[in-house]
């Protein structure tokens, strides 16, 4: 495993990939928006797992999306994502609207390289409704009746996420945050940035080896001290929540967001 | 001790509502409900039985899954969650809770966040308790605009849980499945049947002269402003210091 920075890991993304990031607090890799805003690639198909912050507006203000799935998109405590809710307006988005169980049984559908998972509930929505690749089907395994919904399989070309460990084989710490795991599972490439990377193998202390994700699904590896500012990162520090309110102000228009998205101070203090 | 003020109602109103269950889970940004399910513990504990196990989303102190956001979900399928809370930008009266925005899908006019799980959560939580403080005709309306999850199923859709109360900053209204439709249970101190009628943009059965929602009393009251202000201000410290602002304006 070769040592990277996140500005090299942004070359893995090439226009029209399917790209997964987490939720915002299970490890956002906010240190690869910039270096994926620089490599350019549009028409990114994104997949929010289960749903999607601050990294998914700012690459809708990049200009970079051409569909968000997810469960919803918002700044938490700081209020709607101003670029998404600009883009939905316009409709310069596509919208595939989900529910949270939804994107979790996809992933999981292709962790186990399944074509579909079949999940409860969403009957009467109009979730459903909107979802052409959702499927209803009559339960196979009763007489009769009990319609259910499957889910096809979620296959993301690129995930992206940050934690606070790797080490130099690549072996990644991901503790109790599994949903990185599954989205690693179903992904091809899949690309990790770290606070930092330790000498030690990560997978050679058996009590902290079933929180490793090991090195089998990790394409790159690099390193990025304060990599999820300002959202915190579990374990390590809290969300910067005046840094998240002052992004939610500036990028109400197009132009504040450009001047927010050009300052030199998208690093953390 | 000061009188009871109109939140410290809601934080009572819906520790009755969850009176019996097991387990209950609760928004990160929900404090009223995070409140509400920390008192009926308080309470539980103070007479010796057992209280509720609670689970806060995105907190650390109050999350037990290890298994990543999908285990709420799963935990939910197999039964284990006995109670939630659903807000909405529009909820209507037929129970139907709309969290993805007002006017044409998908363009709305007004986008809200998304649907987050509630139209799985619906489906499988026995006691779904809607909350919304505020009481409009915006809010309350005839009809959502999109259904994020549907109030109650056809015949033969398997469905194990659903609303079973709607709690306003005016009042509070029981869900009827089989109507299907809400009743006005009882109205708020301060507030009147006429305003309620004038707030909502549906119809709904009613006594002639409700009757005012129960307020605490005063080992309940105290359980709440001692060790549940406590323990609320772990997890949502400016919700705590604010409650306790304001009853120091009303102890005054």
């Amino acid at each position: 495993m070769v040592l990277s920075e996140p500005r090299v890991l942004a070359k893995h993304i090439e226009p029209g990939m399917r790209v997964a990031l987490p939720v915002d607090y299970a490890g956002v890799s906010m240190a690869m928006t910039r270096a994926i805003i620089e490599q350019g690639a549009g028409h990114l198909d994104l997949v929010c797992v289960p749903t999607g912050g601050l990294q998914v507006d700012q690459l809708i203000g990049a200009g970079l999306v051409r569909s968000v799935e997810t469960s919803a998109v918002s700044l938490g405590e700081a209020g709607g994502a101003p670029r998404f809710n600009a883009a939905v307006k316009e409709g310069a988005v596509r919208l595939i609207d989900a529910t949270c169980p939804a994107i979790h049984a996809g992933l999981m559908a292709a962790q186990k390289g399944s074509p579909f998972m079949p999940l409860r509930g969403l009957i009467g929505t109009d979730l459903l409704r909107h979802r052409d690749d959702w499927r209803v089907i009559d339960n196979p395994l009763v007489d009769g009746g009990d319609p259910i919904v499957l889910i096809p399989a979620i296959q993301p070309d690129v995930t992206i996420f940050h934690v606070p460990a790797a080490d130099r084989f690549g072996n990644v710490w991901i503790g109790r945050r599994r949903e990185l795991a599954a989205m690693a599972y179903a992904s091809r490439t899949v690309l990790v940035t770290a606070e930092r990377v330790v000498e030690k193998n990560l997978l050679a202390d058996e009590a902290s080896a079933a929180g490793v994700l090991p090195a089998l699904y990790v394409t790159a590896v690099a390193r990025a001290p304060k990599g999820a500012w300002p959202y915190g990162l579990w374990g390590e520090y809290p969300a910067d929540s005046a840094e998240i309110a002052r992004y939610a102000k500036a990028a109400r228009t197009a132009d504040g967001f450009s001047a927010y998205m050009a300052q030199a101070q998208m690093e953390p203090a | 001790m000061a009188d009871v003020l109109p939140r410290e109602v809601l934080i009572c109103t819906i520790a009755r509502l969850l009176d019996g269950v097991r387990h209950v889970a609760v928004g990160a940004s929900s404090p009223i409900p995070a409140a509400g399910a920390m008192l009926l513990r308080a309470v539980k504990e103070a007479g010796g039985a057992i209280g509720p196990r609670i689970s806060i989303l995105g907190s650390v102190e109050h999350n037990f899954f290890t298994n990543g956001s999908a285990e709420l979900f799963d935990c939910a399928g197999q039964g284990r969650i006995d109670a939630f809370f659903l807000g909405g930008g529009q909820i209507d009266g037929f129970g139907n809770v709309n969290l993805v925005g007002a006017g044409d899908y998908p363009r709305s006019s007004v986008r809200w966040p998304g649907s987050f799980g509630s139209a799985y959560l619906y489906f499988v939580v026995p006691r779904v308790i809607l909350f919304r403080e505020e009481h409009t005709p915006r809010v309350f309306v005839e009809k959502v605009d999109f259904i994020s999850a549907p109030g109650v199923s056809e015949d033969g859709v398997f469905r194990s849980g659903g609303p079973i109360a709607l709690l306003t900053g005016k009042g509070l209204f029981r869900f009827d499945k089989t109507r299907p439709g809400f009743e006005l249970e009882s109205v708020h101190p301060g507030h009147d049947l006429a305003e309620i009628k004038e707030a909502t943009g549906f119809r709904f059965a009613h006594d002639a002269e409700p009757r005012q929602t129960a307020l605490p009393d005063r080992s309940t009251l105290e359980l709440l402003r001692g060790r549940v202000f406590d323990e609320l201000a772990e997890t949502y410290p400016e919700f705590a210091a604010q409650m306790r602002r304001d009853l120091g304006t009303v102890d005054a």
